[in-house]
């Protein structure tokens, strides 16, 4: 991130100022449902922040970063599940479980380049899937609901709406600092150097495999504290948060918000939800004048205007909303 | 014994299956340099189109043949559309754009079929079985599976290492600017060879489908199955695929068929029947590391990608 008041600068800050502001305003509104969703935008803005960390800066393409949620969020659920509750036990174990996933697949993964790598991460993540579902003791192919939140000390209180909110919120905005910490560092150089030109950094006496390993593992321990969140948030772990597909709605979060930026993939989930929850009332406000009645039951496929519309984002925006926003400080010197 | 011998054809025949999938995701990669997450969503149209022309013209085989010449008009229409944009741009492009085909695709199938499935009978002639050993029935239909998969397959090997085109797509392959450069036109050739691969799921997919029933998503799973294929086979080499695909095709019917008993013989019954499921679904992915820790490009590389 430059210095300075740059456009995209400025809008970051309103961006991650709002965020603070957004329960009181809520409050006053209201509206309970504006606080759920952005909590959940929130989480997955955080695996999202994480999956930047080695797609982004690293130039690891890993398809399969789903599977740290369904870990971290599994984690949590087995325990409560087995009537363990602490929040004391279930997040480091939910750490901890992400930490190896990612040290297993990471040390086989990282062995290929390119595409295999992609195939790879996401077949390892399938596999993942498959385990879940065929654990029968917990719910299998069907979930597992939650009854109880994670329980932390006295005036913490999960279920408190407000207070699991700002608990998410402040993961988030430290997850952010690591990242940006991290590859401003003598390591994030060297993984940032390594996704540029690997053989060059090997060259002059970099063990570029044991980086990327180390970089493979950080995000994917972020990505399972993100399950654990959301696994809180819904009060229900299901295989599907570790469907592939899932992974590809990661990596699209990140594309959108501008990879390699330190709070691109914060503005990636952003847009990405309410872009969903917004494409329904679009198609049905903008068909009804021309084709009536029949646009209301048209909103229910909205995917089928997402679908296209990422494929518009991959062929012009490229560098995603941090690059949009990086263009407009540009025009703006000229 | 008898058990074995059909779970062994049912192996032979979905490994040869999911060659045909394999087979076109590796020659788009090997010649056009592109992954194309979409393949999975060609298959699924391929069942669509046969469960839906099947019934109009109340010929199993017309219906299969049509919808076999649908999806190929479908592929290069997704080709000339948006894939032809994709090419030569970064990996991730691609795997972010055909992943919005898919959502695409599976909100179309939606529109046109409705969220429930479609299934596809069988003639009668095909819905029999036959004696193939003394005392050993097969399903006449997964026999002519076999047969066609093999034909295909041999038809394959002819077009690329005998014809003018295969030349063409072979010299593709290995550099395109060249070929280029030689007067070939690359678009048309690209455009076939895409249409090719888009039939060729098409055609898995047609025949699945009455095996299976037809619905959304049925491509997304076995897209999986033939990521790790050509994986295991080397990515862009079509001898690689059909290796894999067989072996794979193996590991999964027997694993999922056997590995359950196997587990009973070493654990307590409680625990097996809980490990079971999971494990043998497992046992591809596991397959999968051990290639890649002893090959990490794959049995049959290329060398060059």
């Amino acid at each position: 991130m430059t210095g300075g008041f740059t456009i995209r600068n400025i809008v970051s800050v309103v961006l991650l100022v709002a965020l603070v502001l957004l329960p009181l305003y809520a409050e006053f509104a209201g509206n309970r449902f504006l606080l759920i969703l952005f909590t959940r935008i929130i989480i997955l803005a955080m695996a999202a922040v994480s999956l930047n960390l080695i797609l982004g800066y690293g130039g690891m393409m890993s398809f399969g970063h789903a599977a740290y949620i369904g870990i971290g969020g599994y984690a949590v659920g087995m325990l409560a599940h087995e009537g363990i509750y602490s929040g004391f036990v279930q997040w480091p174990v939910a750490l901890l479980a992400s930490a190896l996933f990612a040290l297993v697949i990471g040390a086989l993964s990282l062995r290929t380049r390119g595409v295999y790598f992609i195939m790879i991460t996401m077949a390892f993540a399938q596999m993942a899937y498959y385990i879940v579902s065929g654990l029968a003791r917990y719910g299998g192919d069907d979930g597992l609901t939650i009854y109880k939140r994670s329980q932390f000390v006295a005036p913490l209180e999960l279920s408190n709406k407000v207070q699991f909110y700002y608990v998410c919120l402040a993961l988030l905005y430290g997850s952010i600092y690591l990242v940006w910490r991290l590859v401003n560092s003598r390591f994030g150089m060297v993984i940032q150097g390594s996704r540029s030109n690997d053989m060059r950094m090997r060259a002059i006496g970099f063990p570029t495999y044991r980086y990327k390993l180390t970089c493979f593992v950080i995000a994917g321990t972020m990505c399972g504290l993100a399950g654990a969140l959301l696994a809180n948030h819904t009060d229900f772990v299901s295989p599907g948060i570790l469907y592939w597909t899932r992974s590809g709605y990661l990596i699209i979060m990140v594309v959108l918000g501008g990879m390699a930026t330190a709070v691109g993939p914060l503005f990636g989930a952003v847009a990405l939800l309410l872009l969903e929850e917004a494409l329904p009332y679009a198609i049905k406000l903008l068909g009804t004048p021309f084709v009536g009645e029949v646009a209301g039951r048209a909103s229910e496929y909205w995917q089928i205007v997402m679908g296209p519309l990422l494929l518009l984002v991959v062929l012009f925006a490229r560098g995603g909303i941090m690059g949009l926003l990086g263009k407009l400080r540009a025009k703006e010197r000229s | 014994m008898t058990l074995f011998i059909e779970q062994c054809l049912n192996s032979f025949q979905f490994g040869l299956l999911l060659f045909l999938l394999a087979a076109g995701l590796t020659l788009v990669f090997g010649i056009m340099d592109l992954v194309n997450l979409a393949h999975g969503s060609l298959y699924m149209i391929g069942a669509y189109f046969a469960a839906t022309f099947a019934v109009w013209t109340g010929s199993f085989v017309l219906g299969a043949v049509l919808a076999l010449a649908a999806t190929l008009v479908v592929g290069m229409a997704v080709e000339v559309i948006a894939m032809r944009r994709l090419y030569g741009r970064d990996h991730l492009d691609h795997v972010l754009g055909t992943y919005g085909l898919i959502l695409f695709f599976d909100e179309l199938v939606r529109v046109i079929w409705g969220p429930e499935g479609m299934s596809l009978q069988l003639p009668s002639w095909l819905n029999t079985s036959v004696q193939i050993l003394p005392g050993i029935q097969y399903s006449a239909y997964r026999l002519a599976i076999i047969a066609v998969t093999m034909a295909v397959a041999g038809f394959l090997y002819v077009l690329v290492m005998r014809t003018r085109i295969g030349m063409l797509i072979r010299a593709g392959a290995s550099n395109r600017e060249m070929v280029g450069a030689l007067g070939v036109n690359i678009k048309l050739l690209y455009t076939l060879v895409f249409g090719m691969g888009a039939a060729l799921a098409g055609l898995a997919g047609l025949m699945q489908a009455p095996i299976l029933t037809v619905q959304i998503g049925m491509g997304e799973n076995i897209l999986i199955l033939a990521f790790v294929i050509t994986v295991i086979g080397g990515i862009g080499s079509i001898r690689g695929a059909l290796v894999a695909a067989i072996f794979v095709g193996f590991v999964d019917t027997l694993g999922r068929a056997f590995f359950p008993d196997l587990l009973r013989l070493m654990l307590s019954k409680d625990a097996a029947s809980t490990a079971a499921p999971a494990l043998s679904s497992m046992l591809i992915y596991l397959l999968m590391a051990v290639v890649l820790v002893v090959k990490p490009e794959g049995l049959f590389s290329t060398g060059q990608k």
